[in-house]
């Protein structure tokens, strides 16, 4: 149990729940938006594979490891539309929209990298990002190689949650986005394009999955797999709740996600007499039980899951 | 000139024709966006589905294994239609069949001296309980502390799977190939074959008898009732006196033991012991199938069974021309996305102005 107490695991421990925090924290910043227009977004774990496989193959590519990420987020942006014109034009279910979305990505990202790539026997793999040292800070002892030594998307994605926060809540922009969220009929008696302002909500939306899902081919693993996202856009939704549809409250839940996923990799390697795989439930639990404690008092967007059509 | 004027409106009612019609339209309309994305990776489209459906239904072979596949696919698709006709929305049933799976393996390694019958029915049993079990949960979630049933179940689905890897790779594993997969079941606990010099097996006429079980437990039971009328408006559920958390619980009970008898049969009928991978996604498919099948129980045999062809043809298919066989996961995706596009056919209707 030594190994628990001494400085260098809680700075690897911090560090990595960082890290593994990033993709979850720009991914449901993107349902945040998404859900404050009034659109529960469940294609999000298709978007973040498929956004995983464009990274990884623009990147394989072209050695340009940025142009991967933002591949992935246009690819994000194009099943967003799909997504849009289903649940914003047509006004169908929300549910089985966002569901038809993450089964037909998902299918698409496995069919795209076999018909590409097919299957070698050792999977070809990518130079990832490296972690960069801000000068002088990284050197404050502890703090330093926990905060100031991670991947520059960490640094974006701990940015975005105030510049999220601003749009959403100080703009006219997020006003509007908010109000088509929560009452579409007034909004449109003032002269808000509900149409409009849902269609770019949900682009916002997919094109934050879609970077988020090139964390994990760009940086946390160097090669595209299969279950890379393993669930975790799934998670994401529980966490919009969790945080109340507020940013700062995403950075949050994220954090504390994050913080299970890395306590349960290290609980892992020190080697308990427990099977693994009761570690790597650990995060699934636990978000099971933070909703069941949050449900009662979560304020969901009134309009979320309802179509707008105009009379 | 003078263009004629269309005005958009909601049916009264839906024509039987159109209910036919409708799926049959979303089928043909997302062969012609795949073949799209087919021509993307230069290949040939139509003879890629010509090999789909001469793969699965142009052989003996073909057909004997695309019954095969159906047998799941038939019982993960009522778990669902159930489900969501109570507007429980179990997207949970590829958790709840490995939960089934689990347990009728658990009964068949025991090697219990039973007769045949009484065996295969025990693992039923105890495989329909194991679904109900873990099904219930986002039941209780939801209708007790109203916490999202489309998340739970998501994560549950996640939690199971880890759950039967860790039990495979530890306690049940095979000692004789140390494969992560357990031990053979008893010979008395194996489902009889039906057809010879095939794979089809008994767990096409317990899905075949489940879905006869709730088309009327729909139709003709109180509890039937009950559940169309949470699904159809909770508040008049109310207002009728129905009990509607008892109602949610009893739909996801249900439902999820249904779901669980897809495993018991691929464990019981067809593989005889349990491996990680014994699902290639049959729970998701399932939903699929629902939405397909309109969420009648009837119908839910038929767009089953042209699933178990998309499925078994698209292994075939990609032998022949190479494409690979997840274009069967791609046109899974798009056949739900333009169903739902379909449905909204079902809801409105395009009229001239007079």
């Amino acid at each position: 149990m030594k190994e628990f107490l001494t400085a260098g695991f809680l700075i690897g421990l911090l560090s990595a729940t960082l890290r593994m925090a990033t993709p979850l924290i720009i991914a449901t910043l993107g349902e945040t938006f998404s859900e404050r227009s009034g659109v529960l977004n469940l294609g999000i774990e298709g978007t973040m594979l498929l956004g995983s496989l464009v990274a990884f193959l623009v990147a394989y590519r072209t050695n340009n490891l940025w142009l991967g990420v933002f591949s992935a987020g246009f690819s994000g942006i194009l099943l967003s539309l799909l997504m849009a014109f289903f649940t914003v034009t047509l006004g169908v279910s929300q549910h089985v929209s966002g569901l038809g979305i993450t089964i037909f990505a998902s299918g698409l990202s496995l069919f795209i990298y076999r018909q590409v790539i097919g299957s070698p026997s050792i999977p070809p793999t990518v130079t990832t990002f490296k972690t960069v040292a801000v000068p002088l800070l990284s050197k404050i002892p502890i703090i330093g190689p926990i905060l100031f030594d991670q991947y520059a998307l960490t640094y974006i994605a701990i940015l975005l949650v105030p510049i999220c926060g601003y749009i959403l809540f100080k703009t006219n922009f997020g006003l509007s986005l908010r109000a088509v969220g929560e009452n579409p009929e007034s909004a449109d008696a003032l002269g808000i394009n509900v149409y409009k302002t849902r269609y770019v909500s949900l682009m916002i939306a997919g094109f934050l999955m879609g970077i988020a899902g090139s964390f994990f081919t760009l940086a946390y693993f160097n090669m595209f797999l299969y279950g890379i996202v393993g669930g975790r856009g799934w998670v994401c939704i529980a966490l919009v709740i969790f945080a109340n549809w507020i940013p700062s409250k995403v950075l949050l839940g994220a954090l504390l996600f994050g913080g299970v996923d890395a306590l349960q990799l290290r609980l892992q390697a020190i080697g308990f007499n427990i099977p693994y795989q009761f570690f790597l439930m650990m995060p699934y639990v636990l978000t099971i039980i933070v909703l069941v404690i949050v449900a009662r008092r979560a304020s969901y967007p009134s309009a979320l899951l309802k179509p707008y059509r105009r009379e | 000139m003078k263009l004629p004027k269309f005005v958009v409106e909601k049916r009264s009612h839906l024509p039987v024709w159109l209910r036919v019609l409708l799926p049959v339209f979303a089928i043909l309309l997302s062969f012609i966006f795949t073949s799209i994305i087919i021509l993307f990776a230069k290949k040939n489209p139509i003879s890629a589905f010509y090999n789909i459906f001469y793969g699965a239904l142009g052989t003996r072979l073909g057909l004997m294994e695309t019954i095969v596949k159906t047998t799941p696919l038939i019982l993960t698709g009522v778990a669902v239609s159930l489900a969501f006709t109570g507007k429980f929305w179990n997207i949970g049933a590829e958790g709840q069949l490995y939960a089934g799976a689990f347990a009728a393996t658990w009964v068949g390694i025991m090697k219990l001296p039973l007769p045949s019958p009484l065996y295969i029915l025990l693992e039923i049993a105890v495989g329909f309980i194991a679904g109900a079990l873990w099904g219930v949960i986002p039941g209780i979630l939801k209708a007790k502390y109203k916490v999202d049933d489309v998340v739970t179940t998501l994560l549950m689905n996640s939690i199971m799977i880890y759950l039967v890897t860790a039990v495979l790779e530890g306690t049940w594993r095979d000692p004789v190939t140390s494969w992560p997969q357990s031990i053979m079941i008893a010979t008395n606990a194996e489902f009889p074959k039906l057809i010879a010099r095939s794979r089809v097996h008994f767990g096409i006429v317990v899905a075949l008898v489940a879905i006869a079980l709730v088309y009327i437990l729909l139709k003709y039971t109180k509890l039937g009732f009950e559940i169309r009328a949470t699904g159809s408006k909770s508040e008049a559920a109310h207002f009728l006196g129905i009990n509607t958390t008892k109602t949610i619980i009893l739909t996801a009970l249900i439902s999820g033991g249904l779901a669980a008898l897809a495993g018991v049969g691929e464990v019981a009928g067809l593989h005889y012991h349990l491996t990680e991978n014994i699902s290639p996604g049959y729970g998701y498919t399932g939903i699929i199938i629902a939405m397909l099948a309109g969420l009648n129980p009837i119908a839910v045999v038929l767009a089953s069974f042209f699933f178990g062809i998309i499925i078994t043809g698209a292994q075939y298919m990609s032998r022949i021309t190479g494409i690979t066989s997840f274009i069967a996961d791609v046109v899974q995706g798009v056949i739900l996305l333009t169903m739902l596009g379909m449905l909204l056919l079902q809801e409105y209707r395009i009229r001239r102005a007079k």
